[in-house]
């Protein structure tokens, strides 16, 4: 029997050398194979789960995945799948996809799965579903609907899939489905070789790199104060550069202003940065972007500073301050400077 | 060598957004507009190869901008004319109702985009790597495979890598997660998401607004929408589930709160 629900699995150091050898999966690829097994038991039909690579590397991934509940592990292993490509994991899953003929697709909303996944979505007729939040069930019969973020996240929107007989693709977005809801038990390994001709591969990728070893160990900082777009111009970075060392802080920032190159890249806080966990961090006009969130999430106490009430940000805020924060900060660093 | 650079107008970041009566789309009646962040740097990376072909004495590349949406999508156009681009192509879909932007799923846009490109035959094609406002970040790739050109996603840099068995290639610099890049190798024509942060943006100069006038802006009709694979069911501001202390008051009285805050509960002090 075919299964219902395919979770598409993604790893980490297979056929590279960033991680040193050893194989593991992507962190997000728990959270998905946990959304596809709730979503597969809503429905009452089965999940199985399939990994790609080249056949040695993902065997040992393949034999842990099948400890797990699942119909079928698929190991979908060829030499031209030794480094990702997304023409090679489009062809293969496209593949994989006509043969176990899922009717629910999920994937791990990761770099990786951006780059192919909306195209093996156009080449099955369908669209991918991306960055899925939540999944709720509604209607008679009962059917899944999908949340995702509009605005950065100003706003929700519920999506349903409307093709009859079609495959719907969704991705779920990091830390919004429990890898520890993962169920386990005992599954079979079945191994899925994909027909792939090395001139189906247009692009040639190279070894992942790394800039330079940071100088700031933002992980370690009990005390962050970050600092957004809300702030304007570079030369007023002073009044939060004043807080940051009243507070006795390492002074983090959100993309734009490392893209604007106001602060260095090695103090960007979330997806592309990095993730921090300080006991304290202090967003000072910074609207909360998922990509933002997900580096600072951590914290064990946030405090937010923004004058829209409706930034996303005050969603994961203990404390917030709706205000100017040309007005707030100036009056912080005196009151905490006494 | 033609680069052609597909710009979406997205409300701008400090818009109010109200839901429409349906509950299905964004009340568009009183929001201010503005090009999508990463387009303008899918923009300046274009408007840089052409530099760059010209330097190389690979010839005169020509820039063009590509966007779908009504009228008013035509200032987002003439910015990027006056910032430089040659000239404009504007698919023209309806301001509301049927075959309207809100209507048509993100394959279907990704159709009418990949026939306007299909009539230039540029050798290479940017986008930006998501919108800001849908935030569905597949457009580019979508693209990629219906015109049937290899593609890279979150793309900071272009440089061109000379000729291959299969004529002119490319060579990109590509984000990946936690801080980590790489470089990726393709034969033209191809197509490139472009991630924000990759260059410093240009401002439009005086002189440049002036000549936008002059520039080409070409009006395309919009082909009927095809059937939604998706739907949009609902939309509604998010529900906050955890509870957030909102301090009020002058500035002063917030600051004397906050420090309380953070000297006896957060424990920083
Ligand atoms: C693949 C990908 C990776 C990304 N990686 C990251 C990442 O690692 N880190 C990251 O941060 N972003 C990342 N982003 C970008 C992210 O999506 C957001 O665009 C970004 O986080 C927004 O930064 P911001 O909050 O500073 O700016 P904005 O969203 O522009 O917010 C500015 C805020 O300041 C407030 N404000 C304005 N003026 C004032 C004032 N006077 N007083 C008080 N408040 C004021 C506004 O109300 C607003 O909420 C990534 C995006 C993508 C697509
Ligand atoms: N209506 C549009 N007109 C022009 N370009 C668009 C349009 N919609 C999407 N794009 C392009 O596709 C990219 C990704 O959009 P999205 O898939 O909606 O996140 C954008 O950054 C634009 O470059």
């Amino acid at each position: 029997m075919s299964a219902d629900v395919l979770v598409v699995m993604e790893t980490k150091g297979v056929g590279e050398r960033r991680t040193g050898g050893g194989a593991a999966w992507h962190r997000v690829s728990m959270e998905a194979l946990a959304a596809g097994q709730t979503l597969a038991a809503e429905l009452g039909v089965a999940c199985s789960a399939a990994v790609l690579g080249e056949s040695a590397a993902i065997a040992p991934l393949a034999a842990e995945l099948a400890a797990h509940r699942l119909e079928t592990v698929w190991a979908v292993g060829d030499d031209l799948l030794a480094v990702y490509t997304a023409d090679g994991w489009t062809a293969a899953l496209e593949q994989l996809i006509a043969q176990a003929a899922p009717k629910f697709v999920v994937f791990p909303h990761t770099y990786q799965v951006r780059d192919y996944a909306p195209a093996l979505a156009t080449r099955l007729g369908e669209v991918l579903i991306g960055d899925v939040t939540a999944v709720q069930m509604a209607g008679e019969p009962r059917e899944p609907l999908f949340v995702r973020q509009w605005m950065q996240g100003k706003l929700n929107a519920i999506y349903r899939h409307c093709k009859p007989g079609g495959f719907c693709l969704l991705s779920v977005q990091a830390g919004s489905f429990r890898a520890d809801a993962v169920q386990v038990g005992q599954s079979q390994v079945q191994e899925f070789a994909p027909k792939l001709a090395a001139e189906m591969i247009r692009t040639a990728p190279s070894e992942p790199i790394r800039e330079a070893a940071q100088t700031v160990d933002l992980s370690a900082a009990e005390v962050i104060v970050g600092v957004g777009r809300g702030i304007g111009e570079q030369e007023n970075l002073k009044l939060v550069e004043d807080l940051a060392q009243a507070l006795g802080a390492e002074l983090a920032a959100s993309r734009p202003i490392c893209d604007a190159g106001w602060l260095p890249l090695e103090r960007q806080v979330g997806s592309s940065g990095q993730t921090v966990a300080p006991k304290l961090y202090l967003a000072v006009g910074i609207s909360g972007a998922i990509q933002h969130l997900v580096g600072m999430k951590g914290a064990k106490t946030v405090i937010a500073i923004n004058k829209d009430a409706d930034a996303p940000i005050f969603e994961v805020a203990d404390i917030g301050v709706v205000g100017d924060l040309f007005e707030m900060v100036p009056a912080l660093t005196r009151a905490i400077r006494g | 060598m033609k680069i052609v650079v597909a710009v979406k107008q997205v409300p701008e970041r400090e818009a109010v957004l109200r839901v429409t009566p349906d509950g299905r789309s964004i009340d568009e009646s009183e929001v201010a507009w503005t090009m999508n962040e990463p387009d303008a740097y899918a923009l300046e990376e274009a408007l840089q190869l052409k530099q760059r072909a010209a330097d190389a004495g690979l010839g005169e590349a020509e820039v063009v901008v590509l966007s779908v949406g009504p009228e008013r999508v035509q200032s987002t156009l003439r910015e990027a004319l006056a910032k430089g681009a040659d000239r404009a192509l504007h698919v023209v879909t309806p301001a509301g109702g049927e075959g309207s932007l809100a209507e048509r799923g993100s394959l279907d846009v990704a159709r009418l985009l990949a026939e306007a490109v299909k009539g230039e035959q540029p050798e290479l094609v940017l986008t930006g790597l998501q919108s800001d406002d849908l935030g569905a970040g597949q457009t580019g790739v979508v693209m990629a495979e219906l015109l049937g050109v290899p593609h890279a996603t979150l793309v900071l840099q272009v440089e061109f890598a000379g000729q291959g068995g299969d004529g002119r290639r490319i060579k990109v610099r590509r984000e990946l997660e936690d801080g980590w890049t790489q470089f990726v190798e393709m034969p033209l024509p191809a197509l490139l998401t472009i991630q924000s942060g990759g260059n410093r943006l240009r401002y439009a100069t005086l002189m440049g607004i002036k000549r936008a006038r002059q520039k080409e802006m070409r009006e395309l009709s919009a082909a009927a929408p095809s059937q939604r694979v998706d739907q949009v069911v609902k939309v509604f501001p998010p529900l906050r589930v955890k509870q957030t202390e909102m301090l009020t008051g002058a500035a002063e009285e917030i600051a004397a709160k906050l420090v309380e805050r953070l000297r006896f509960d957060v424990k920083v002090l």
